[in-house]
Formats: structure tokens, C-alpha cells, sequence
């Protein structure tokens, strides 16, 4: 769901945030519009306003756990998780986290990935949000989710600032809420 | 020059929630591991906040974080101190016009780019990183700014292997650290 819909309805931080995401055609490839959130977070008010929104929305909700993902999500989720006091939880590509981890394979376009996460961290009964820049297929976030349950931790929600067409109209993502800033612009 | 909070009673927090993990990424190294210190809400607050507390009045307007483990530091310290926040990250993963720095590795070398029209010409900025060792990717991070006209502050790192004497290859820039570790 949208944060629009969600309560958010004509809230400026949202058209803010969303100017403040610069459009880069063709990358990584031809026929990609890619969403680079790097101007947003060199706008201070307009990633202050990214943060002060999630945050108001998670304060409450009794989160100890927020887990970003390599890299772009590790830009949002730490701020996320020092103002409402959780631990933070990096998700890394494989070999980059030292010490034992477990792992879960995801589906790329072409091809296949790893996210890792650190044994030990989580716990059973852990309340655990998931925080990316951008969702699009959905998944890289869906292998958060499995990391995050095989250890016992319960899912409350997956946010990221940007949701791509391939979500839009939807309001789950593994059987989790899915909760976003911003449409992709053109 | 540069300093290190010894005095601070927030250090021995930090500075026991670092787990060191031997020989990783391979044998001979010990590694210093920060995710241990993201763990405990009480030791993160306090290592940002001590960067905070040092930068706040400095008139800083851009904290660059060294990709990955300086995303998780930069961004807090950026919006803290009504800074930007700019990632300095390793070859093709910004979009876009780019500068890139070449650096050397123990074999070989690597890359760090950023974008260009990031940083401005007068700018004061930060750079930060979890850690400095031999400070191979934090001078090649102050070139980058400096080519784009900044001036580079200061480095700020939550951990200092002195051993390494990374700190002699800053040219010159002060280097503030939270931690020394053998």
C-alpha cells in the first residue's frame, strides 16, 4: 500500500520526496528508468521528511528489530532504528558479513543471489520491520522475509521508499504488509 | 590534529560491543566487526551521537559515506547535522555521470566513484567509514571530494588500527576515531 492511501492522502512531504528522486534512463540497462534515490538523501529536508514518516509510523508498533538491505536500504534503516530504539540488522550480499550467517537464495533476472544475515541476532519473538530503497519484483525482500522467520522473528511490515509498477495495487509482498512512499517518477 | 574520546564513558560501551572475528576475510586478519555494536540500540545512539556532538557546529554540508559499512554510520550523522548525505561507492553502481579514484589494494587496486554535481565547489565535508586500516579508500574518498572542490574537514571512523598507520596517508587531514584496536 501507498502511503497516500494509507493516511499519508495530500500529506507535501510526499510530493517533496518524491521530486527530490532523480530519474537516470537506461541503467543499469537499455529500456530501465532507474529511481536513484542518491539526490534524495542529499536533499537534508526531503530525506529528514523520508525518515520522520516512517518512523511516525513504526514508533508504536513495538518494532525491535529493523533490517535493511545491502546498500541502498542500509541508508534509510539505521536512521529508522535509532529513533525508535531497535537494533539495526544489515542483510548482506554473501561473503561480506564475518562470522556464522544462514543464507536464502533469490531469483535475479537472469541468474540467481544471496542474502545473508548474521546467526544469533534475532530472536524468537522479535518484531522486525524490512526497509529497501525500492521494491520491484519483490525478490530480494522476499528472501528477507525467510531469513527473518527461520529464525523466529515475526514480520510486521516491509517499507521502502519507492514501489514499482510490478506492485502497485498490491498491499502484501511473502504474506507480509508492504508499505511505500512513492510511485516511481517518469 | 586528531583525537580520540578516551575519556568519554559512552567508549567502553562501544568499544565492548565490537566482536572481533579471526582470520576473516582471510587468515592473519582479526576482524573488527561493528553489526555487534548496531545490536544494542544504547551503544549505536551513543556513536552517533558522538560524532554529533563533535560536527554539529562545524558547519559541515556533506557527510560522505564509504560504501557499504559507512551507509550505516553517514546517513544519521548527515541528518543530525542538516547535512547531505553523499555515498562514495564502489565502480558502476551509481547511475549516471560519475569521478572515480583509482587506490591501491595490498594486490592490486580498486575504484571508488562518485557522482558528479554531488558536492559543490566550497563545500566542508565529513568522510565517513566504520573503520581505517591502511586509509588506502579514505584518501582516495578525500580526492574525490577535493577534485569536486570540497574541502575535506575531517575523517571521522568509529575504529583505528594504528598498526596500519592509515592515518599518515590522510596527507595531512585530521583523523577523529572512537576506538584504537591492536
Amino acid at each position: 500500500m501507498f502511503a497516500a492511501e494509507n493516511g499519508l492522502k495530500g500529506d507535501p512531504r510526499l510530493k517533496g520526496i518524491s521530486d527530490a528522486i532523480r530519474v537516470v534512463p537506461h541503467f543499469p540497462k537499455p529500456g530501465i528508468m532507474f529511481q536513484d534515490i542518491t539526490t534524495l538523501v542529499s536533499n537534508p529536508r526531503a530525506f529528514k521528511d523520508t525518515i520522520d514518516i516512517f518512523v511516525d509510523r513504526y514508533r508504536d508498533m513495538d518494532i525491535s528489530v529493523v533490517a535493511g538491505v545491502e546498500a541502498r536500504g542500509f541508508m534509510f534503516a539505521p536512521a529508522i532504528a535509532l529513533a525508535i530504539g531497535a537494533k539495526f540488522i544489515p542483510l548482506r550480499k554473501p561473503g561480506k558479513l564475518p562470522g556464522e550467517v544462514i543464507s536464502e537464495a533469490y531469483e535475479l533476472e537472469y541468474g540467481k543471489d544471496r542474502l545473508e544475515m548474521h546467526v544469533g541476532t534475532v530472536q524468537h519473538g522479535d518484531r522486525a520491520l524490512i526497509i529497501d530503497d525500492l521494491v520491484a519484483t519483490g525478490g530480494t525482500l522476499s528472501a528477507a522475509i525467510r531469513l527473518l522467520e527461520r529464525v523466529g522473528a515475526e514480520v510486521v511490515e516491509c517499507a521502502c521508499v519507492i514501489g514499482l509498477p510490478e506492485v502497485k495495487g498490491r498491499c502484501r509482498l511473502g504474506g507480509k504488509p508492504l508499505y511505500m512512499l512513492v510511485e516511481p517518477r517518469q | 590534529m586528531s583525537s580520540c574520546k578516551e575519556d568519554d564513558p559512552r567508549i567502553d560501551g562501544i568499544q565492548s560491543r565490537i566482536r572481533v572475528v579471526p582470520n576473516f576475510p582471510k587468515p592473519g586478519i582479526m576482524f573488527q566487526d561493528i553489526t555487534t555494536v548496531l545490536l544494542d540500540p544504547r551503544a549505536f545512539k551513543d556513536t552517533i551521537d558522538l560524532f554529533v556532538e563533535r560536527y554539529k557546529s562545524k558547519n559541515i554540508t556533506v557527510v560522505a559515506g564509504i560504501e557499504a559499512r559507512g551507509f550505516i554510520f553517514g546517513p544519521p550523522i548527515a541528518l543530525a547535522i542538516g547535512a547531505k548525505f553523499v555515498p562514495l561507492r564502489k565502480p558502476k553502481k551509481l547511475p549516471g555521470k560519475v569521478i572515480r579514484e583509482e587506490y591501491d589494494l595490498e594486490y592490486g587496486s580498486d575504484c571508488l566513484e562518485m557522482h558528479v554535481g554531488a558536492v559543490e565547489s566550497e563545500e566542508r565535508a565529513l568522510v565517513v567509514d566504520d573503520l581505517i586500516a591502511t586509509g588506502g579508500t579514505l584518501c582516495a574518498a578525500m580526492n574525490l571530494l577535493e577534485r569536486a572542490g570540497a574541502e575535506v574537514v575531517e575523517c571521522a571512523c568509529v575504529i583505528e588500527i594504528p598498526d596500519l598507520k592509515g592515518r599518515d596517508r590522510l596527507n595531512g587531514k585530521p583523523l577523529f576515531v572512537l576506538v584504537e584496536s591492536q
